[in-house]
């Protein structure tokens, strides 16, 4: 690390001032304290630099391999869990998988870890699409995202270094059973729910996954009718999908900085909480970080994404994700509504993908970024390096005047 | 006497600045260990549904009560970000698009700059500086609206009226009248279905129809709004074009309406007339019966 480093270069300096001073060697030992006061100077703005350098830069240059083409198309069920296979394949030393669930139908629900592997116990990164089925554009920006950590880790040293610090545990497909049932035909294509069946004499199939989550479960912006589209279940993880994701976050609740999960449409970034009553205790962070995201996609192809609690930019509602992630602890907690706003809706076309993906990669990265470089760049270690410095200025100082 | 002074001075030195740099070394160190209080996730159903689960992050009372929140509307000046102003704006571009759209021009909401609320006698009352944008042109104009959602128990339509500066400028009477020209005719009747498709493609020859069934759903839209609801149209599953009569293009489509707040996919069956000059009238319309889905489900193995 970085500042153990220049603590230990210039504590080990200090012992070697004392020496001097024994000597009364004023000339000489004038000429260290400027050398010393200098390279604390550097050793600073390196710091600084590197903490605050993962600017974003969105310069994404379109890659001309054949791989181009599969990431701007919508991919099945088989053809993920294909792609999952091959990115393991491929990626041995960076890339592994978990099955942590099972779906109603009895499905394997899986994530891929990513992450250069380490002896110690490392922060994470979650990120999962696919919960609602019929938002495919989400389960593509989880293969775009997999594709590109892949891709720049060697020689993007931002990436790389995240790599390092951080494990990316990302679901391409969480809600297994509702991607493959909106993939049968084209009746079938806007469904949005697990496919549970009914219970209590009610013949309708499915659960809002989003509502069935132990946070506020039940309280607000749900239906008791197992025919609405926002049905929030029997109780609270009633369904094996929203338990499965609610055992992992369980388990690693005390490594995780960042929780994505993604949705489309509407060109949002949700901030907890969905209940209109309650507030994060760090909404103002969870705002400025939202809004820097927003600002990094802009960037990329100029699209508007308003930031904001849901029931202040869309609707109140309880039982999310995303409420739960920030109820454990986790403190960046967000919800992407990729594009489009309602022209396409959930039918987003196809040469929309590599677009929609691009300006979503810059909004996480961001998120990821300030996740990242809070921890293993806190402000203390710069203000410490900032005290140093100053004070050997100061003992310059009094050494001419003494 | 000098040599002690300086000596003591510069000692004394050494130790603040020892102490001075290991504190904040000591609180850097914890910074990096996150605190975690609190229970962890409850499993199992003793845990009742609606008690929020204890952890430092609820400040406010941990006993919720089990009430539906209510919606209190908001009045006054509106934050264009939030969702009251986005609701009202959409009702204006379902508007405008009864008003002006045809299969060649086809609007849509871009940004709210400003707007209010108030409420006025049962009503409600809004008042919105909007951008709307033509999609297929990408003219962008101007627009002033102010709509009235009634109250009471009745479930009459909003009013609205709204004036706009450069959204019309593009010149689609050549392209409108070419396609009237040539749909005219009774001897080949169009049809499609399933537009835009699942992968959101369709047929170049079908997007002027995809436009028409976005006009045409806007009138229902339109008549369905309230401040409670948010309509987009998600797709034509299908049209077919019936006979010319008095000079007017007749479709049946089959819509199917996205309301956001429910998420409810809305089937609707319009009959729908066009011509350059008379523009897109809805004669007809009728809710389709909601639970094709509630059969049991088709195998579904991959």
């Amino acid at each position: 690390m970085l500042m153990n480093e220049s603590y230990t270069k210039l504590y080990g300096a200090l012992r070697i001032i004392t020496k001097y001073r024994l000597v009364k060697e004023r000339g000489t030992l004038l000429m260290m304290m400027l050398g010393l006061g200098s390279v604390g100077l550097v050793l600073l703005s390196l710091a600084v630099q590197s903490g605050h350098g993962a600017q974003d830069s969105a310069v994404w240059s379109r890659e001309e391999t054949t791989e181009r083409n599969y990431y701007t198309r919508y991919h099945n069920m088989s053809e993920i869990t294909a792609w999952m296979e091959q990115m393991k394949r491929e990626n041995p030393d960076v890339v592994s998988s978990m099955v942590y669930g099972q779906t109603y139908e009895r499905r394997n629900i899986t994530l891929l870890k990513i992450g250069l592997s380490s002896t110690g116990r490392k922060k994470a990164i979650w990120m999962d699409c696919g919960i609602h089925a019929r938002e495919w554009i989400a389960p593509a920006f989880c293969q775009y995202f997999v594709k590109e950590i892949l891709r720049t880790y060697k020689t993007d040293t931002k990436v790389n270094e995240m790599m390092k610090n951080l494990d990316f545990y990302i679901t391409p497909v969480l809600n297994v059973d509702g991607y493959i049932y909106s993939w049968h035909n084209e009746s079938t294509r806007l469904w949005r729910k697990s496919r549970s069946p009914g219970t209590g004499g009610c013949t309708c199939y499915g659960t809002d996954l989003n509502r069935n989550f132990y946070a506020n479960w039940g309280m607000v912006g749900v239906s008791t009718d197992c025919c609405s589209q926002t049905y929030c279940g029997t109780k609270a993880l009633s369904e094996s999908e929203a338990w499965a994701v609610t055992d992992m976050l369980g388990k690693m609740r005390e490594d995780i900085l960042a929780f994505i999960t993604i949705h489309s449409y509407g060109q949002q970034l949700l901030v907890p909480y969905g209940h209109p009553n309650i507030s994060a205790p760090n909404h103002d962070e969870l705002m400025e970080v939202g809004l820097g995201a927003a600002k990094a996609i802009k960037s990329v192809h100029r699209m508007d994404y308003t930031v904001g609690t849901s029931p202040d930019i869309l609707y109140p509602f309880s039982g999310s994700s995303q409420d739960f992630g920030r109820l454990i602890g986790i403190p960046l907690s967000f919800t992407f509504e990729l594009r489009d706003k309602g022209k396409h809706g959930f039918e987003l076309p196809e040469d929309q993908i590599q677009p929609t993906c691009e300006e979503a990669y810059a909004g996480a990265h961001h998120i990821i970024t300030y996740a990242h470089n809070k921890v293993f760049y806190s402000y203390a270690a710069t203000f410490t390096a900032t005290l140093w410095t100053t004070l050997l200025a100061a003992w310059v100082s009094s050494a001419i005047l003494l | 006497m000098y040599n002690k002074f300086s000596d003591l001075t510069v000692w004394s030195m050494d130790w603040t600045l020892l102490i001075l740099l290991v504190v904040p070394t000591l609180v850097h160190g914890n910074s990096t260990v996150t605190v975690r209080t609190g229970s962890g996730p409850p499993v199992g159903s003793d845990q009742h549904p609606n008690s929020v689960p204890l952890s430092e992050d609820i400040q406010t009372t941990t006993e919720v009560r089990e009430v539906v929140v209510e919606e209190v509307m908001t009045t006054g000046v509106l934050n264009p970000s939030h969702y009251p102003a986005r609701r009202a704006a959409t009702v204006v571009q379902h508007y405008l698009n009864t008003r002006y759209g045809s299969p060649y021009r086809w609007i849509f909401l871009s940004k709210v700059h400003s707007g209010s609320a108030e409420d006025v006698a049962e009503m409600r009352k809004y008042q919105l500086e909007l951008t709307m944008q033509e999609t297929i042109s990408n003219v962008s104009g101007q627009c002033s609206a102010e709509l009235l959602f009634p109250g009471g128990e009745g479930q009459s339509a909003p009013q609205v009226q709204a004036s706009c500066e450069g959204l019309l400028q593009s010149n689609t009477t050549a392209q409108e009248e070419a396609f009237y020209q040539q749909h005219r005719a009774s001897n080949n009747m169009v049809s499609g279905t399933d537009i835009p498709d699942s992968y959101g493609l369709m047929e170049p020859s079908m997007k002027p129809f995809w436009h028409l069934g976005g006009v045409a759903s806007s009138f229902i839209m339109l008549r369905e709004s309230n401040e409670s609801t948010l309509y987009n149209m998600a797709q034509v599953a299908n049209f077919t074009q019936l006979e010319t009569e008095k000079d007017q293009l007749r479709f049946n489509y089959h819509v199917l309406l996205h309301e956001m707040i429910s998420q409810e996919i809305i089937h609707w069956k319009l009959l729908v007339t066009w011509s350059p000059e008379q523009g897109v009238q809805v004669l007809q319309s009728e809710l389709q019966p909601k639970c094709h889905d509630c059969e049991a489900p088709p195998n579904t193995t991959n």
